[in-house]
This record gives C-alpha cells, sequence and structure tokens, in this order.
C-alpha cells in the first residue's frame, strides 16, 4: 500500500535536526533506516505529519573506540555494525545479535539507533544494550542528556525519549578480559523475529563463573535482565554437570511473555529456560567468538 | 513535491515526486522500469530487491526521497553490450527459476553475496538470499545457480 501524505525535511547537521523536530509537531517522526517505520506506513497503521530523515546528518554514523567504551553512532546501519572491526574485539555481543537481525538487504538500511529507539521487545539490540548496560546519548533544542539502558525501555515501543528528542549515538561499556558472549535466538524461518531470544556474557575466572548478565528478547513488553539467572549463576563451576541448567532454570523468573501466533507464555516460558541453558554454555565455552 | 536526481541503471534522472513515493513505484511507474515487481507488503519477499549505491535494498521500504543523490542498479541495468550478466546466465542454465517473480530480486541479491564472497559455501548462499523467497522452486537450483556463476566469475575476472 502506499502510505498517507506527510511533509520530509532532511537536515544534514545535529543543530537542524533537532530545530526542525521542534518546530514540526506533535505528530513528526524522526526517519532513520525506515525499516521499522515505512512498514507501518505502508500498512497505515501509523500517520506522521512530518518525517525528520536523520539518515544524512554528520557526525551520527560510524563506529569509535573511546577507551573505556566503545561508542556507535545513531545511524550507523546493522550492516556496518557487523563488519566493525571495533565492535568486534570489543562488544562481539553487540555483533553476534545484529548478524541475526533480518536478512542482509535488511541491514543495508536498518540502523542500530533505530533499533534501539523503536523499543520493539522482540528486537534483537534491545536486551544487548540492557545485559551490556548501554549508555544512550540524546539531543534536542534543549540541550544533551544520556540515558542507561536500564531507564531507556519503558513498555511496548515506548521509549523514555521525550518528544523533540533524537538519539545520537550509543556507548557500550567494554567489559575487559574473562568475557564470553553468545546470543540464542529462535525463530521459525530464517528471516523471523525472534521467538524469544537470550543474550549472554559470562566472565570466568578458571572455570569459576564470576559475573553473568542476561538479556532476554520477546519475554515481555520491555527487554528484561534475567536478575534471577545472573545470582543463581555466581559462583558456580561453569563445567559442572547441570551447574549452569539449574541457574538457567530461573529465566522466566518475573518476566511477562506475550501470547502470539508464534507462541503463548507459557512455552516461551519454557524456551526461555532451555535457550538461557544454550546462551551460558556457549558463552562460557568460547571467551571471544568473532576475534 | 521534492526534488531528486538519481541515476538508474546508468542514465540520469530528475524529478520531481511526493515524499511518500516508494522508490520502487518510482522506478515502476515513473521510469517504466517494470523489471522491478512488488510480491509483499510487509518487507519481506525481496522481490523488488535493487542495488543502491551498490549495496542490495528493498526498494519496497525505500522513499524515492532518500534516494536523491544515489545510484540505483536494477535487473534491467545488469546485462552490458547486450551480454548477461553472469548471474543472470547462470539463472538460465541451472532452470533457477519458473515463474519467475522472485528472480530479479534473487539476482540483484546474488550480485551482492558475491561481491563479499566470491566463492560462497552451499550454505553461504542459503543465509546471503534468507531476505528472497521463492514459492516454486524449492531453491536448489537457485543455490546451484549462483555457485556456478561465482565459478564463472572467478575464471573470467582475474
Ligand atoms: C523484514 C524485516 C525483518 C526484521 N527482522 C528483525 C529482527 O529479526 N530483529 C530485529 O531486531 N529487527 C528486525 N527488523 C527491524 C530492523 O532491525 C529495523 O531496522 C529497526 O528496528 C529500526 O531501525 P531503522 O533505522 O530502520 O528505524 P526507523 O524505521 O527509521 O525508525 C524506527 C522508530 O525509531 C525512531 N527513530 C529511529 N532513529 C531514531 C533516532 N536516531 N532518534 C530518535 N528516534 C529514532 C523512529 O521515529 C521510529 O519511531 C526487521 C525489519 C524488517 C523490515
Ligand atoms: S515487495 Fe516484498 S520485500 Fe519488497
Ligand atoms: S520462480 Fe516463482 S517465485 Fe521463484
Amino acid at each position: 500500500m502506499i502510505p498517507a501524505s506527510f511533509d520530509y525535511f532532511r537536515p544534514s547537521t545535529i543543530e537542524e535536526a533537532v530545530d526542525v523536530l521542534a518546530g514540526a509537531g506533535e505528530e513528526a517522526k524522526v526517519l532513520a533506516g525506515g525499516h521499522s517505520l515505512l512498514p507501518l506506513l505502508r500498512l497505515r497503521l501509523a500517520y506522521p505529519t512530518a518525517l525528520i530523515d536523520v539518515g544524512r546528518v554528520a557526525g551520527l554514523r560510524g563506529v569509535s573506540d573511546r577507551g573505556d567504551h566503545v561508542h556507535i553512532g545513531a545511524t550507523t546501519t546493522h550492516d556496518e555494525v557487523v563488519r566493525s572491526p571495533i565492535v568486534r574485539e570489543h562488544c562481539p555481543l553487540v555483533a553476534l545479535a545484529t548478524a541475526t537481525v533480518a536478512d542482509p538487504a535488511v541491514r543495508h538500511r536498518g540502523t542500530f539507533g533505530g533499533s534501539l529507539a523503536h523499543a520493539d521487545p522482540a528486537g534483537d539490540l534491545p536486551a544487548v544494550a540492557l545485559a551490556l548496560d548501554m549508555v544512550l546519548e540524546v539531543r534536542s533544542s534543549a540541550g544533551e542528556r544520556t540515558i542507561p539502558a536500564a531507564g531507556f525501555f519503558l513498555d511496548y515501543l515506548e521509549s523514555a525519549l521525550a518528544p523533540g528528542e533524537i538519539l545520537t549515538g550509543v556507548r557500550v561499556p567494554k567489559l575487559g578480559p574473562g568475557w564470553g558472549f553468545h546470543y540464542e535466538k529462535f525463530h521459525r524461518t530464517a528471516q523471523a523475529w525472534a521467538t524469544v531470544g537470550v543474550a549472554a556474557a559470562v566472565r570466568q575466572t578458571n572455570g569459576t563463573v564470576e559475573e553473568v548478565r542476561v538479556g532476554l528478547t520477546n519475554m515481555g513488553p520491555t527487554p528484561v535482565r534475567a536478575a534471577a539467572v545472573e545470582e543463581a549463576a555466581r559462583g558456580v563451576e561453569a563445567g559442572q554437570n547441570g551447574a549452569l541448567r539449574r541457574a538457567a532454570e530461573q529465566a522466566a523468573e518475573g518476566t511477562d511473555p506475550p501470547a502470539d501466533l508464534h507462541a503463548q507464555p507459557d512455552y516461551r516460558m519454557h524456551l526461555a529456560r532451555v535457550l538461557t541453558h544454550r546462551a551460558l554454555v556457549s558463552a562460557s565455552a568460547h571467551r571471544s567468538p568473532l576475534t | 513535491m521534492a526534488r531528486i536526481s538519481v541515476k538508474v541503471d546508468g542514465i540520469a534522472y530528475e524529478d520531481d515526486v511526493e515524499p511518500r513515493l516508494l522508490l520502487v513505484h518510482y522506478l515502476r511507474d515513473r521510469l517504466g522500469k517494470t523489471g522491478t515487481p512488488i510480491g509483499c507488503d510487509t518487507t519481506n519477499c525481496g522481490a523488488c530487491t535493487v542495488l543502491l549505491d551498490g549495496r542490495s535494498v528493498k526498494s519496497c521500504s525505500v522513499l524515492a526521497v532518500q534516494a536523491d543523490g544515489c545510484d540505483v542498479t536494477t535487473i534491467e541495468g545488469v546485462s552490458s553490450n547486450g551480454e548477461w550478466h553472469p548471474v543472470q546466465k547462470a539463472f538460465h542454465e541451472e532452470h533457477a527459476l519458473q515463474c519467475g517473480y522472485c528472480t530479479p530480486g534473487m539476482i540483484l541479491a546474488s550480485i551482492d553475496l558475491l561481491k563479499d564472497d566470491p566463492d560462497p559455501s552451499e550454505d553461504a548462499v542459503r543465509q546471503g538470499l534468507e531476505g528472497n523467497l521463492c514459492r516454486c522452486t524449492g531453491y536448489c537450483n537457485i543455490v546451484r545457480a549462483v555457485r556456478r556463476a561465482a565459478q564463472e566469475m572467478r575464471v573470467t575476472t582475474p
């Protein structure tokens, strides 16, 4: 279908972008890769009066090493994230999860920032943002602020971005040595969204699990941290039979998974436990799967 | 209306377009390039795949205004001097199509895939074409054609 009419603006600087957004009214929307927004417009599920295309705003695109963290510009495409040597070296979990997003053509257009701003709990990157404690940089005509990932995802498709705010970049803390990572995604067809996904990071010393981070995809209206698993896995011997499985048994604790055509809540809870176990085993087996 | 300039299959165009005009509609309805079909309303099927500045994209989910200043290649621009592209030839020789509806998108996605990986395994071809659906062939001949094209291209480009 053809989208309803809207005004279109393509600012070239961030200053111009926030000014245009501020003046464009309540029903204006930011457009990045358009691979969540344009499908909604085509199905006439959204009727923005104006689109502010940030795709060519200078300085919003690209990956850089900033010492204690990696900085990913909001309009960096999924494809650029997966190919980035900096991401692969310092935050391989981001590359692993991003490589499972949709298909190559979608990854050529869809952006890292758009995936977070869209706040879809079925998206693969919000759970990774939570697990890695990313920090989101935001700008409006009133100035700049940062939002920790833990406070960013408020509800289904609802983020902490205020009207007039543009996500400009994301800080991904480097976790340092001793960590292993894995993203385990269960879906029915190759390019489909996750029925459930699990982002796991495990730090070990001599086979003892020191610290675990687990983020869950599509287990509620927002992505969730599996805090009970993180607690239960601390101090166990990774190689000991059943130790990680027992920790993973806690994965559905406190979740509120949706019911849809693909799965009912009880099945998603079952998947969360099974996939969390697989993710923990893989994350503790190989330290840096991509380097 | 917004003014755009795009190069499509080697020819430069300037046009006034409504911002809501999708790239695929611009190609088909404005430029008459009906070689690029539309197969779905959900960005899933890949039938509409074209190259935008050399990379595969689904042209049903790109606005024509987003392609302003860019270079677009459709299936109508992949042959040169009357010679089919090696991927086109291989699709013909391996009988990698039945109704042909998915074929333009399959060929452009394959050209993009071979740029990154000149010698893809069967698995790599299947992964690389995961965004292109075919309701007819069962994919086996498509995978075979892409690997055959890869071989031809390695022989002809030193
Ligand atoms: C067929 C298909 C399959 C897909 N499968 C998956 C999948 O398996 N996993 C997955 O994670 N994703 C999937 N996606 C979604 C894809 O990753 C999108 O690219 C992503 O969700 C949105 O990024 P975008 O740049 O396209 O954002 P857009 O569509 O441009 O924008 C999305 C929303 O975010 C807002 N926004 C975007 N950028 C900013 C910004 N910088 N500041 C403020 N607001 C902003 C927009 O206003 C809009 O509300 C799929 C998409 C398609 C079409
Ligand atoms: S027409 Fe189906 S993906 Fe574009
Ligand atoms: S040949 Fe008919 S859809 Fe592929």
